[in-house]
């Protein structure tokens, strides 16, 4: 469990390095296109800087609202609030806000920009099919996320992805629509400059994806380690493979704060899913029920 | 000159590096410390519960008295023990668990009690604080986990000495005693 953790902080590290290097070249890019800079590029920076600031403070309530969750006290679900507490106290961490979705399909979500502005959700279903050792599993899970700042590397990775999605965007606008001579130089450079715009959003999405599926295997061996108990993970897992996951209310941007995938499948599934597939989960942590 | 401003900078690198050390362990000393005193709140808050236990199985029990008084007997010891020293809280925290299996065991005799909404509540707490103490107890080995990697990996382990963290600290362990009492633990299912 111990070496999962170091190397998936590692591979995430990596990950997030690797997507900064694309963005300098997009933005490199985009510089050598526009012949050295104009205002409408440095407007939608700073447009982008607001936004990121904006969903750093505002993200998790605003994650909360969107998926109709309701906060609850010790006595509306004692059982929950108690599980909660206590994974609390094994982490070191602050109590955090508890709430309920009330939603058939098992499943849960935590937010928060770090440990004190916290918040962990829970579907009616999860806490109706869950036993005591699932439950712990799941909401362990759960508050591996929040010890991990994991909220905190998504927000940055979403935020990263939404700037070169905008670059982009001004990009093919000022191609179509922008004046100024164009010489040889530039001529290479604009069809670079078209072609990266096309490209630079997908590569981005799919830099975050990976980014976020990553963070889901640190949560799963974050929550094993915490309950020192992975068969508890494993057990839940299996239970929601079997009876599906997909919730009553469909919402990407926070599809990919849940335990399991929420959305209904779509053809290109793998490379676009924002959690790795349950076999795979399950199977690494199996793995570490052997030897920690 | 030159050799003025290198011989500067690398007495002010060696400060900086040993500052942070000193820091990081003074940090997780601290965090240790901490962990412990949340062991000592959890097992006060199984303490403070048990009054109301045996008031509970009073009301339907009153004549076993002897179980009452043992029972208010060892959970005093068992308080004062906490002062004494690991070991002393050990064997009183031991004594306590004998004391409790009793309680229960009485209770189980009454029907009405084992009913009762009171008694299935405080059961429910009583397991509530078991759980807690258990998972602070878990908390401080992770602290002292880090702190005895901290100060043995290198380069820290050359200067931990000299800086004052001149030993490991001790996991919560269940020694042999505690051990067989808490394979006995107050057991709260019928």
């Amino acid at each position: 469990m111990y070496s999962d953790i170091a190397a998936n902080k590692r591979k995430t590290y990596i990950i997030m390095v690797l997507f900064l290097a694309f963005l300098c070249a997009i933005i490199w890019l985009f510089d050598k296109y526009l012949g050295g800079g104009t205002g409408i590029f440095y407007g939608g920076l700073v447009g982008s800087a607001i936004y990121v600031i904006f969903s750093y403070f505002a993200g998790a309530k605003m994650a909360l609202a969107v998926n109709g969750a309701q906060q609850i006290q010790k006595s509306d679900n004692p059982r929950l609030w108690r599980t909660v507490e206590n994974l609390a106290i094994t982490d070191g961490l602050p109590m955090p806000k508890v709430y309920i979705m009330n939603d058939p399909a098992p499943n849960a979500f935590a937010t928060g920009r770090d440990p004190r502005h916290s918040a962990v959700c829970a579907t009616s279903g999860l806490l109706a099919m869950m036993d005591d050792q699932e439950l712990q599993g799941v909401l362990a899970h759960e508050l591996g996320h929040v010890k991990n700042y994991d909220i905190r590397v998504s927000m940055i990775a979403f935020a990263l992805t939404a700037i070169i999605s905008l670059l982009a965007d001004i990009m093919i606008r000022l191609a179509f629509f922008g004046g100024g001579d164009r010489n040889e130089d530039n001529q290479v450079f604009f069809i670079l400059g078209i072609v990266a715009a096309i490209l630079a959003p997908l590569v981005a999405t799919l830099i975050q994806l990976a980014v976020t599926r990553q963070r889901e295997y640190l949560a799963d061996a974050t929550g094993a380690l915490t309950t020192r108990y992975p068969e508890g993970l494993v057990s839940a897992l299996q239970k929601i493979q079997q009876s599906g996951s997909v919730a009553r209310r469909q919402n990407t941007a926070t599809a990919h704060m849940f335990f399991v995938n929420p959305l209904k499948a779509h053809s290109l599934s793998s490379l676009f899913s924002t959690h790795p597939p349950i076999d795979a989960r399950i199977a690494r942590l199996q793995q570490m029920e052997g030897h920690a | 000159m030159a050799v003025v401003i290198i011989i500067v900078v690398v007495v002010l690198l060696i400060i900086a590096v040993t500052a942070a050390m000193y820091n990081g362990l003074v940090r997780l000393n601290q965090q240790a410390n901490e962990a412990w005193s949340d062991i000592t709140v959890q097992l006060k808050r199984r303490y403070d519960l048990i009054p109301n236990l045996v008031n509970t199985v009073k009301g339907y029990a009153s004549h076993e008295k002897n179980v009452f008084e043992d029972v208010t007997e060892a959970r005093a010891n068992a308080l004062s023990a906490q002062q004494q020293g690991p070991a002393a809280a050990a064997k009183a925290e031991g004594d306590f668990q004998s004391t409790m299996k009793s309680l229960f065991a009485v209770a189980e005799n009454y029907p009405d009690l084992k009913a009762s909404q009171n008694f299935q509540e405080l059961q429910a707490e009583l397991t509530d604080t078991e759980d807690k103490i258990q998972a602070s107890r878990r908390f401080y080995n992770g602290v002292v986990r880090d702190f005895n990697t901290k100060r043995k990996t290198f380069p820290t382990n050359i200067f931990a000495g000299m800086l004052g963290f001149k030993q490991d600290k001790e996991f919560f362990e269940v020694d042999e005693a505690e051990a067989a009492a808490v394979q006995n633990a107050p057991n709260v299912q019928f």
